[in-house]
């Protein structure tokens, strides 16, 4: 007897279809926004969350925002999209930062949306700022996969995240802050969050040299590029045995080897952990765009709420938002008050580990103008 | 009430408490809610990924380390990037999530979305994935996280019909990853955002379409990416994260209307909240009018965000482009540097075309492997980089000129 043939579903049988590109946004648009579209006027905050729109025609819209998990399931979205469907006429957006977004022309649906969404999803209103009253709420972190999903991670994102935010929910939800304030979390130095120019950021380290597994180099990796990978030079190429050697003093743990070879493991549950950092910006206002420093080289891995890690960050952030002046951000805040206040003040230990000694960025980079702002 | 069994995370139980929205409800919500479906007879193929992946978690929580290897060679017909190969080294113990591979989804310009684009890519990936999402990823596309090798290509074919079979307004399309053009990203610009200098959702649309051979096949030293902010405050965070960042500006006055000045001047301290946190203190006021010498502004933003309904940019726009944005690998993180001051803004997409055409030529020639084109810069030297993109230097271009005489003239030394 011939085995029945397995029905095939329409997506295994459809023509592969190639290089046709993203929805236009057009399509994307709710209908005041396409119709103001390049027409606004200005907005104002009418509450934290909530931003009132006003175009030249005079149309009214206000988008209320919500922080999400960033990690969705499908069951959330369609959820969401009810939502959508019955306060924003089928449209939202999310932001650059994991909020989402709904667009209301009726300001008394304002707080019947705001409650539905704290009751059916959990997710609070805010993550706003008032510039003109010089209000600032604080905004979503920026992260990575973590152990959720990436396999190079020195530390895990979402859990880490979680725990901040339980912690600083209320600057979320309110605008009790000077000024604005990013906070992003990368899981290791690659850094696919925008860790190297935020206010706050948490980074995963590795501590440890890659453990190098002969075999292994030789069955999965391919030499020349495991070698260029190192940015320090540290590893060279032992073509007698088909492995790489590692020189242990100049490696400074990135992990770039590992992410070209499967062979050279660097994670160390014990040694593996966060570094703090401070003083990032990307905007032109007042103050050109900084990269972040480090203030804290290292705290543990300790899941599943990382105490210490939550407990310097709040630190931080409360200590600026008690001292600093309204719109003076933490790079700004340091730049009038000095760096030795800013130690003195969070308590954070000034070490060795915290001057600079990674030589390969060049000092001609000091010089180019990392900024649009310039004058005409 | 449930009658789905989950498995015991302890560890991760204690991320469900607190006020902020949790991810293990979310990944406890994608098991319970698949299964249900499957049994309820909807066509279900990968049940039992997100249990999967709460094994998996749990295992990282208790024992501090990953168990996600490396990727090797999963793709889609047609495309080399977009698809993000990843493995469990708990094979035998947890065979739900062997095979975790991430599809990158390109994202509408600026993430907008109707909800029923939302819901066909949802019943897609119910049907062919984990259920489990980002929105977004740090480049910007939409994340579905987590489908075996065999579910890749007729997911990717949902998305490509995604209109015809699941009622989408539109089909979706891969988005970029490895040594390729990453998936543009853009602010929201016009659409709500009266500081657009430029139409940022224009500009993105307009790259991701002219560039899907670039966007969809790895064939550079490394990755490249573009991001179009509408103004200098920079909401895509351009400047840092991108190696091409246009940041909208302009070049004339401010456009200033007195009356509402007037109006703000009863409810804010104009003179300690404007004036004087102005940086090269171009602003006066004096109880009656708002002076602005537009010769010292350096159209950093301040002034307008405090008052965006008596301050607005000027009349002549267009955009900065800023050039080699990075993360830390390899040579150190930075942030892009001005590599052309000013493009008018109806010029603007030409230029920016012809300028990445002629850069990514360059860089594909002279670029070593993993040698983000801000690195090659450094080690090629702008005057060399000038050349490339046919640009005269401009002072605009750097804080200060060289502190040393170490010039290479290599004109005079051929």
């Amino acid at each position: 007897m011939v085995a029945q043939e397995v029905e095939k579903e329409p997506e295994e049988t459809v023509e592969i279809k190639t290089d046709f590109g993203p929805p236009h946004y057009e399509i994307m648009l709710h209908p005041i926004i396409k119709k103001n579209y390049g027409k606004w006027k200005y907005h104002e905050v009418v509450r934290p969350g909530v931003i009132k729109r006003v175009a030249e025609s005079g149309d009214v819209l206000y988008v209320v925002r919500f922080g999400s998990p960033r990690l969705l399931s499908v069951y959330t979205v369609r959820d969401i999209c009810d939502i959508a469907d019955k306060y924003s006429d089928g449209y939202l957006r999310f932001t650059s930062r994991h909020n989402v977004e709904f667009f209301l022309t009726d300001p008394d649906k304002i707080e019947p949306l705001i409650q539905e969404v704290q009751e059916k999803l959990g997710f609070p209103c805010g993550g706003t700022w008032d510039a003109t009253k010089g209000e600032y709420g604080l905004s979503n972190i920026v992260h990575t996969q973590g152990w959720v999903h990436c396999h190079t991670p020195a530390t895990d994102a979402s859990g880490i995240v979680k725990s901040v935010m339980d912690e600083l929910y209320d600057y979320f939800t309110d605008h009790k802050l000077p000024a604005l304030c990013r906070i992003s979390l990368a899981c290791c130095a690659n850094m696919c969050g925008a860790v190297h120019a935020s206010d706050i950021s948490m980074v995963g380290v590795h501590r440890k040299i890659p453990k190098i597994d002969d075999d292994a180099v030789r069955r999965t990796c391919e030499i020349p590029s495991t070698v260029a990978a190192c940015p320090t030079g540290a590893l060279k190429p032992d073509m007698k045995r088909k492995t790489v050697i590692l020189d242990k003093d100049k490696c400074m743990y990135c992990g770039n080897c590992y992410t070209m070879c499967p062979g050279m493991p660097i994670f160390d549950p014990e040694n593996d952990g966060v570094a703090v950092l401070v003083a990032g910006k990307i905007s032109d206002a007042r103050y050109p765009p900084q990269l972040s420093k480090v203030v804290v080289p290292w705290l543990p891995n300790n899941p599943p709420r990382w105490p210490e890690v939550v407990q310097t960050v709040k630190k931080i952030l409360e200590t600026w938002a008690t001292h600093a002046e309204k719109y003076e951000r933490i790079a700004e805040w340091i730049h009038r008050i000095g760096w030795e206040r800013f130690f003195e003040l969070t308590g954070l230990e000034f070490t060795e580990k915290l001057i600079d000694d990674y030589k390969r960025t060049p000092y001609i980079y000091a010089s180019y103008r990392t900024s649009a702002a310039f004058r005409w | 009430m449930t009658d789905v069994e989950l498995p015991e995370t302890p560890l991760l139980d204690e991320l469900e408490k607190g006020p902020w929205p949790s991810f293990v409800k979310e990944i406890k919500r994608a098991a319970i809610e698949q299964e249900k479906a499957m049994k309820a007879g909807k066509k279900i193929k990968l049940p039992g990924a997100a249990k999967g992946l709460l094994k998996v978690l749990e295992l990282a929580y208790k024992e501090k380390r990953t168990h996600w290897k490396h990727g090797g060679i999963v793709a889609v017909v047609g495309y080399g990037g977009g698809v993000i190969g990843r493995y469990c080294d708990l094979e035998d113990k947890v065979p739900e999530v062997w095979h975790f591979h991430t599809m990158r989804i390109n994202m509408p310009s600026g993430w907008f979305y109707q909800t029923k684009a939302l819901r066909a890519i949802c019943d897609a990936w119910e049907k062919w994935g984990s259920g489990l999402t980002n929105f977004h990823g740090s480049t910007g596309d939409i994340i579905l996280l987590g489908t075996r090798t065999e579910y890749l290509q007729p997911m990717a074919n949902a998305l490509a019909y995604l209109d015809k079979l699941y009622g989408s307004p539109a089909p979706f399309d891969i988005g970029g990853s490895g040594s390729d053009l990453r998936t543009p990203s853009a602010c929201m610009g016009p659409a709500l955002c009266e500081f657009a200098c430029y139409d940022t959702l224009k500009a993105c649309y307009e790259f991701t379409m002219r560039y899907q051979n670039e966007l969809h096949r790895p064939m550079w030293p490394y990755k490249f990416k573009i991001k179009c902010s509408g103004c200098p405050n920079d909401c895509v965070a351009a400047k840092a994260r991108s190696d091409f960042a246009i940041i909208g500006t302009w070049k004339d006055e401010i456009q200033i209307d007195q009356e509402a000045v007037k109006e703000y001047a009863k409810v804010i301290d104009i003179e300690k909240q404007v004036v004087k946190k102005c940086p090269t203190g171009a602003i006066s006021w004096d109880g009656k009018e708002l002076k602005i010498d537009n010769r010292e502004c350096i159209r950093c933003m301040h002034c307008i965000n405090v008052m965006p309904k008596a301050l607005k940019p000027g009349k002549e726009r267009g955009a900065t482009i800023l050039i080699g944005g990075k993360a830390p690998f390899v040579d150190g993180a930075i942030i892009g540097w001005v590599a052309i001051p000013f493009i008018p803004e109806n010029e603007l997409i030409e230029k920016c075309c012809e300028v990445l055409e002629a850069i990514w030529e360059w860089w594909d020639e002279e670029g070593k492997f993993r040698e983000r084109v801000g690195e090659l810069i450094w080690r090629k030297g702008m005057d060399e980089f000038l050349k490339v993109i046919n640009q005269k230097a401009d002072v605009r271009m750097v804080y200060a000129p060289r502190n040393n005489p170490f010039i290479f003239w290599r004109e005079l030394n051929q």
